[in-house]
């Protein structure tokens, strides 16, 4: 801004203090509209729709607190893959790969585990759970956050700097990543229960550990997505990134960044997995992306980039969890589901398309 | 019908005394062998909209992009305030306060106007966080004195703004950061007659705070209307240069087909 102008614009808004600035150019519409307008409100509606509707069909079994704490449990690791994965989709991108994270960050902190020698004799993978360390936990989790963020990297390269579709790009390195657990594991899953107190215990009395990670990671994708600038940067990418390159982004070194959050949230993912599960899965997960991108997308981030809602993701992770533990408890054959949320999923994309539609019509 | 003689060169500044606020020197840029520049010149006034005009192909865009910093010359010089300047890229360009309008790309629609007016220019708190209420205050207020009127919620995404006020939003920002110089690339191509006008008076507006406007149009009316002075290209090189007055369309289409000039070209 010249001297001039910022001289003018403090004059400005001197004058503007005692009047009201905000009066004449914002003013905001009233709380029901937007409410009304947002399609994560109608989401959200539907989430707790069904959570009313199951626990009416299937009275003290459905809505009870210790079948609702299981579900979060149950949702936790898919809710941290999903986050990462809304600001992938947030650049208009997509990230396939995300079981190849997850697998690599379950094998590296397996393989670490089994590196780091025991007095006594064996490795720490065989430790039980009660005589973990908290050395041994670090050593895992690095190794897990190593494996996601160098699969984020390469997709980062492979997309942002080679310039290949993102949904080629992240095809490519799930067949790779999946090859490299494969290979490392030699085919083989390997169990250890050195990283139990992760999953199974409660740093808040009455909150899974587990539960608790989802949450913090949640709150920081939040943050990150909504508040900082990094956010912002993200969704101009997604929204225009001619516009963004034009104003001075680096916007190739920034999708290698978005890449890499969702390469090491998928490999944190993979080391929530391994603590819960207490073995490696080599050869599972195989529908986690399409989970994930399904809860992204029921959340209201747009695939075409620019909009992303976390919050959103979060009831997006749910609303499949709920549908699914629900069919079973009131006795519905759970295959239901998958038709259920195919729908749902159409239909909510639907609508925000013609909400977009509706808003850019001049 | 081409004059070398200084005085018979008309479109030249009143004075000797003045320093252009934007001034590309013989500038020459080839692109394999096509030579999209063979010695062009232009001058920017402080205070004033100059035209730059001229066939598709003359040269004009990337003269531009030049003087914003897209592209390095292979020769020549780009002078701001008379100073000798590199820019390897837009963001060279905007630290010596030159700012680029774009006809199109230019915002990010699914961002709101505040958001677009700062965007790679965040305010901060805590370092790493937006500063959102200080970002929309401040863009209310400039675009209240630029008169820009934005009857909108800032909150809402520019997508749902109309091509004339997407296009002040684009101007506004410009106008915000640009110390010295504005270029814009055909802003009103893609606007209808109302919202051209406002387009034009925006322009007005911006130039009476003191930059230099480089307008880019096709629309030779228009050009006569808003411009203060008026350069012609044609084939990489400066051909013609008009005061406000000198000019009319025929003169103009004279000079962008070649039927006239009053420079001497390289």
């Amino acid at each position: 801004m010249t001297d001039s102008t910022k001289a003018a614009l403090e004059a400005e808004l001197e004058a503007e203090k005692s009047s009201d600035v905000t009066a004449n150019v914002e003013p905001r519409p009233s709380l029901l509209r937007r409410l009304a307008t947002t399609p994560v409100w109608i989401t959200l509606a539907f989430l707790l729709v069904l959570i009313v509707v199951f626990s009416v069909l299937a009275p003290g079994k459905f809505g009870t607190a210790s079948n609702l704490s299981l579900l979060a449990q149950n949702v936790a690791i898919l809710t941290v893959v999903s986050v990462g994965t809304t600001f992938v989709i947030a650049t208009a991108g997509i990230d396939l790969s995300i079981p190849s994270g997850i697998i690599l960050g379950e094998v590296f902190a397996a393989q670490v585990l089994g590196h780091i020698p025991v007095a006594g004799g064996g490795t720490a993978i065989d430790i039980a759970g009660e005589n973990t360390t908290a050395f041994y936990i670090l050593a895992a989790l690095a190794a897990s956050l190593f494996a996601g963020f160098l699969l984020g990297a390469v997709n980062g390269f492979v997309v942002a700097y080679m310039r290949i579709p993102p949904m080629l790009a992240t095809l490519g390195t799930l067949g790779g990543g999946l090859g490299v657990g494969l290979l490392l594991q030699k085919g083989v899953n390997v169990a250890t229960y050195a990283l139990n107190p992760v999953a199974t215990g409660h740093l808040i009395p009455g909150i899974s550990n587990l539960v608790l990670i989802a949450v913090v990671v949640v709150v920081v994708g939040y943050v990150g997505m909504h508040m900082s600038v990094f956010g912002r940067h993200t969704l101009a990418v997604g929204s225009n990134e001619e516009a963004a390159r034009r104003v001075g982004l680096r916007v190739r070194r920034h999708l290698l960044k978005v890449y890499i959050i969702g390469g090491v949230a998928s490999g944190f993912g993979g080391f929530l997995s391994l603590a819960y599960f207490s073995t490696t899965s080599v050869g599972g997960h195989t529908t986690d992306n399409l989970q994930a991108i399904t809860a992204v997308a029921l959340g209201g981030t747009s695939l075409f980039g620019g909009v992303a809602v976390v919050l959103g993701t979060l009831i997006g992770v749910w609303i499949p969890a709920v549908l699914q533990n629900g069919f079973i408890i009131v006795g519905v054959n759970p295959y239901w589901q998958l038709i259920a949320v195919g729908v749902v999923l159409i239909i909510a994309v639907w609508i925000d398309q013609l909400r977009r539609r509706g808003q850019n019509r001049r | 019908m081409t004059s070398t003689d200084p005085s018979m060169n008309p479109g030249a500044p009143a004075t000797g005394s003045r320093v252009a606020a934007l001034e590309a020197r013989s500038i020459v840029k080839s692109f394999g062998t096509v030579r999209a520049l063979r010695g062009a010149s232009f001058e920017a006034y402080p205070g004033e909209v100059t035209a730059l005009v001229g066939d598709n192909g003359a040269g004009k865009s990337t003269l531009i992009k030049a003087m914003s910093g897209v592209y390095s010359p292979d020769a020549g010089e780009i002078l701001v305030d008379g100073n000798a300047v590199r820019m390897s890229n837009p963001l060279d360009a905007a630290g010596l306060g030159i700012e680029t309008v774009y006809q199109d790309l230019a915002l990010a629609p699914d961002l709101d106007a505040a958001a677009n007016v700062f965007l790679g220019r965040e305010l901060r708190r805590l370092r790493f966080l937006t500063d959102q209420a200080e970002m929309r205050r401040q863009t209310a207020a400039s675009f209240k004195m630029l008169g820009v009127g934005l009857v909108q919620d800032l909150r809402v995404p520019v997508a749902s703004f109309s091509g004339g006020q997407r296009q002040s939003v684009a101007i506004a920002r410009a106008a915000m950061w640009a110390s010295h110089v504005i270029i814009m690339d055909e802003p009103t191509a893609a606007l209808g007659v109302i919202q051209t006008g406002k387009v034009l008076e925006l322009i007005d507006t911006v130039r009476a705070r003191g930059l230099a406007v480089v307008f880019v149009s096709h629309n030779l009316p228009e050009v006569l209307q808003v411009a203060d002075r008026i350069e012609v290209m044609r084939l990489g090189a400066r051909v013609a240069r008009f005061r406000r007055g000198e000019a009319d369309v025929d003169r103009l289409i004279a000079s962008i087909s070649g039927a006239y000039a009053n420079e001497v070209t390289a």
